[in-house]
C-alpha cells in the first residue's frame, strides 16, 4: 500500500495527542486529590 | 477505578474498530490511495474541535450571565480539549498535503484560519494562566474565548467563500460534493470514536479544575487558620 508509512504516522498521532493529554490530564487529578487530602488533614490537626 | 475503566473499555474498543475500519474496510479513493484514509481522522478531529469550541462558547455566555464558576470550568475544559482536537487537525493535515501536494503547508484561508483558530485557545489557556483572582480570570476569559468563537464560522466557511489549496467540502458543500456510502459509514464510525474520546476528555477536565477550586478553598481556610492562631498568640 502506496505511503503506508504516512498513514500509519497520522493514525498514531491522533491516538498519541489524546493518550499524552489524558495522561496529563489524570496526572493532575491525581497530584490535586493528594494535595486536598494533606490540607484536610491540616484542617482536622488545627 | 471501577468507573475509569467502564469509561475507557468503550473507547479503547471504538478507537480499535475505527483504525481497523478507516485502514481495511473504507473503500479505495482513486486518486489519492491510502493516504487519502488519513481523511477519517482529520475530519472527526476537526468537527469535534468546532463542538469543543462551541461548548466553550456557550458556557462562557452562561458564566457572564449567571457568574457561576462551574460555566467557567465547563468553558476551559472545553478549550483545553478543542486545543487538543485542533492539534490533532494541524498535525495530520500536512501529513496528508505532503504526498498529495508535494508541500507540508500553504497560507491559504483554510489553513491559516485554522492555525489562528488554535492560537486563538491556545492565548485563551496562557491568559487564564496569568490571572490570579478566580472572578477575575473566569470574567476576562469569557469575553476572550466569546471572541475567539468568531474564528470558527470563518474557518468553516473559509474553502466556500474562497478559493483554497485545500480541497473543497464533501459533507454539506452543495451540488457535486458528498461520499460514497462506504465511506460515509467509515468516517461516521471514526466520528463517533473521536467524540467518544473528546467526552471522555472534557469530563476529566472537568472534574481536574473542580478539584482545582476545591485545592483554592482548602488552601484558603488553611491560610485562615493559620494567620488567626497566630494573630491569637501574637496577642498574648
Amino acid at each position: 500500500m502506496k505511503n503506508f508509512e504516512s498513514l500509519f504516522a497520522a493514525w498514531m498521532v491522533v491516538w498519541a495527542v489524546f493518550f499524552l493529554y489524558e495522561v496529563t490530564v489524570a496526572r493532575r487529578i491525581a497530584n490535586l486529590r493528594e494535595d486536598i487530602e494533606r490540607l484536610k488533614q491540616q484542617l482536622r490537626e488545627s | 477505578m471501577k468507573r475509569r475503566i467502564t469509561l475507557i473499555l468503550p473507547v479503547a474498543a471504538l478507537i480499535f474498530f475505527a483504525g481497523y475500519a478507516a485502514l481495511f474496510i473504507a473503500p479505495d479513493e482513486k486518486t489519492m490511495h491510502a493516504i487519502q484514509r488519513i481523511f477519517y481522522f482529520h475530519v472527526p478531529s476537526a468537527i469535534s474541535a468546532f463542538i469543543a469550541f462551541f461548548i466553550v462558547f456557550i458556557a462562557n455566555t452562561a458564566y457572564l450571565v449567571s457568574r457561576q464558576l462551574k460555566w467557567d470550568w465547563l468553558g476551559v475544559a472545553g478549550a483545553e480539549v478543542g486545543v487538543a482536537c485542533c492539534t490533532v487537525v494541524l498535525i495530520t493535515g500536512p501529513i496528508w498535503a505532503r504526498p498529495v501536494w508535494g508541500i507540508w503547508w500553504t497560507w491559504d484561508a483554510r489553513l491559516t484560519s485554522t492555525f489562528i483558530l488554535w492560537l486563538l485557545y491556545i492565548s485563551y489557556l496562557l491568559l487564564r494562566a496569568l490571572l490570579e483572582d478566580s472572578q477575575r480570570r473566569a470574567t476576562l476569559s469569557a469575553i476572550f474565548g466569546i471572541f475567539a468563537f468568531l474564528d470558527v464560522p470563518l474557518v468553516y466557511l473559509s474553502n466556500r467563500l474562497w478559493r483554497t489549496q485545500h480541497p473543497q467540502p464533501v459533507i454539506l458543500g452543495g451540488e457535486n460534493s458528498g461520499l460514497a456510502p462506504g465511506m460515509g459509514k467509515v468516517l461516521l464510525i471514526c466520528w463517533i470514536a473521536v467524540v467518544y474520546v473528546m467526552i471522555v476528555l472534557l469530563i476529566d477536565r472537568y472534574c481536574l479544575e473542580r478539584l482545582r477550586h476545591e485545592y483554592e478553598e482548602l488552601r484558603f481556610e488553611v491560610e485562615s487558620r493559620t494567620a488567626a492562631a497566630e494573630s491569637v498568640k501574637g496577642a498574648r
